[in-house]
């Protein structure tokens, strides 16, 4: 098993590490039997996502598929981030070995969670 | 950059005296020892002069030295070869819940066989109960296959008690002694055991090469067919490079134990002590004594295993862990969770392990480099965060 250059550089130097404040929505995915927990915040304006950080537990492939997603999503559109697939983010880090595909649902999924939180919250405030 | 390598449980280098006494047999000396002339007499002599080395390791005779390819294919000759051998008298095997993946495995196979497997739970220390194994032992239990030390934590499980039971039972038993031979001594005599694996690469001997030490009087029949090799227990053009590696390597470890044991509890305490000065929240995994002392198995809390061994190889420390992102599965552990360690903690696992050529210099290295680590993948943790406030 090898991890592409990117998915080594975005491990090593992750993007967008951290907790958001008054988040608009929160998406925590996975569990500690797996090995990876991942949790994303995100900061919506105008029907766009504003600030985005993750904090991880997991290994290389989970870190990187997080920061590689805070990168994707970071001032798009509700609407274009809800279609970011783990491919998406699989492609982005040039792949991922075989048997650490599932760490790029996580990352999506992790993502799709907060958009959805972000619109209850909205629907309650509402 | 300076390069540690601590992965001694995974192999070793093959050292140059060892890789010296091997070359001839890759070269002048390649004959076939089956064969009758000039050529096949000298490897048969190097072959026979190997199993006297490899007998010296177990304190038995000679011709309960079978050579095989590894750990795993004794380990599997052990388990399945006793199984079809006794499969009238019964088809009942216990194993513990901490054994190696080639023990585990061939039970597997086995129950698809037909067999019927119990797995013995383990304490905190990975320690069997002899109490368990006691009460269940049946009239058809055939084998126990129980591991002198474990892999992931260098944890060395007092035997003695289990080989007395079984063989109070008349029930063979069959130990994995890959991690301890070499470390602690396996002497069949003082220790009565039936079967016991070894393999060289793990004694800075070759890869590709092991043996299994077989009771004079042992059921068991051959898994692989074509020829009288190894008293036809083992069919198969001998790997007489390799079986004259083994034997020197045995030789070599046997030799210089005890100082090379002192070297390596120096290197392993020193570590361990200024480990928790510098990091906290850390856990030692297995028994905190009864332990090889090459090996340390280590949780750091709230962060994940396969993150650390990647920055640490970043800074050229090699290493190895029990999490499930490292072993290819989606589970951490199956030694770490028979010890009811919780998942979290085992997949923060990492498994230190020393060797001959390290040097204390290492330890100050591996210990510059590993704290900052730490700290940085716990600073993106969600779960340290959580366990904090």
């Amino acid at each position: 098993m090898s991890y592409s250059d990117k998915v080594i550089e975005h491990f090593t130097n992750p993007r967008n590490v951290g907790e958001i404040e008054n988040p608009d929505g929160v998406g925590e995915v996975g569990n500690p039997v797996c090995g990876d927990i991942m949790k994303l915040f995100i900061k919506v304006e105008n029907d766009h996502i504003v600030d985005v950080k993750f904090k991880t537990f997991g290994c290389g492939a989970a870190i990187a598929t997080s920061s590689m997603i805070t990168e994707l999503v970071k001032n798009k559109t509700l609407e274009e981030a809800e279609k970011i697939s783990r491919k998406t983010v699989a492609d982005a880090l040039d792949g991922l070995p075989k048997n650490k595909l599932h760490c790029s649902n996580l990352a999506a999924d992790a993502l799709h969670k907060a958009i959805e939180d972000y619109k209850k919250r909205k629907k309650s405030n509402a | 950059m300076r390069k540690v390598y601590l992965d001694h449980s995974a192999t070793t280098p093959v050292h140059p005296e060892v890789l010296e006494a091997m070359l001839p047999y890759y070269k002048e000396k390649f004959g076939n020892p089956s064969s009758i002339h000039e050529y096949g007499k000298v490897a048969k002599v190097a072959l026979e002069e190997a199993r006297e080395k490899v007998a010296k390791l177990f304190n038995c005779s000679p011709y309960e030295i079978y050579f095989t390819s590894g750990g795993t294919e004794s380990d599997n000759l052990a388990i399945k070869g006793v199984a079809f051998a006794n499969k009238k008298k019964g088809k009942h095997i216990i194993i513990s819940s901490v054994e190696h993946h080639a023990v585990l495995e061939s039970c597997k196979f086995l129950k698809k066989e037909g067999y019927e497997i119990t797995y013995l739970p383990v304490d905190q220390y990975g320690f069997v109960d002899p109490f368990d194994l006691k009460k269940n032992i049946k009239d058809d239990t055939i084998l126990v296959s129980i591991m002198h030390v474990n892999n992931e934590t260098g944890t060395i499980q007092p035997i003695e008690e289990l080989v007395r039971i079984a063989k109070e039972k008349g029930v063979y038993f069959h130990t994995d002694a890959v991690q301890s031979a070499g470390k602690i001594p396996i002497d069949v005599g003082k220790l009565p055991v039936d079967l016991a694996s070894i393999s060289a690469h793990k004694i800075y001997g070759p890869k590709g090469v092991g043996a299994i030490y077989i009771r004079k009087g042992t059921r068991i029949i051959p898994l692989s067919h074509g020829g009288h090799h190894e008293r036809s227990r083992r069919a198969g053009t001998e790997n007489i490079p390799g079986i004259v590696g083994l034997g020197e390597a045995v030789e070599m470890v046997l030799k210089d134990m005890d100082k090379h044991n002192k070297h390596l509890k120096n290197l392993t305490e020193t570590f361990f002590k200024k480990l928790k000065e510098t990091v906290k929240d850390i856990q030692l995994n297995g028994h905190p004594e009864k332990r090889i002392p090459s090996t340390l198995n280590i949780s750091f809390k709230g962060v994940e295993g396969e993150s650390i061994i990647l920055s640490l190889d970043m800074k050229g420390v090699a290493v190895a862990s029990g999490s499930a992102c490292t072993s290819g599965s989606l589970e951490p552990s199956h030694v770490l969770s028979a010890m009811r360690i919780e998942p979290a903690v085992a997949q923060s696992s990492i498994r230190f392990s020393f060797g001959r050529e390290n040097v204390i210099d290492d330890v100050d290295y591996t210990l510059s480099v590993l704290p900052e680590i730490i700290e940085r993948l716990r600073s993106m943790s969600p779960i340290y965060a959580q366990s904090k406030k």
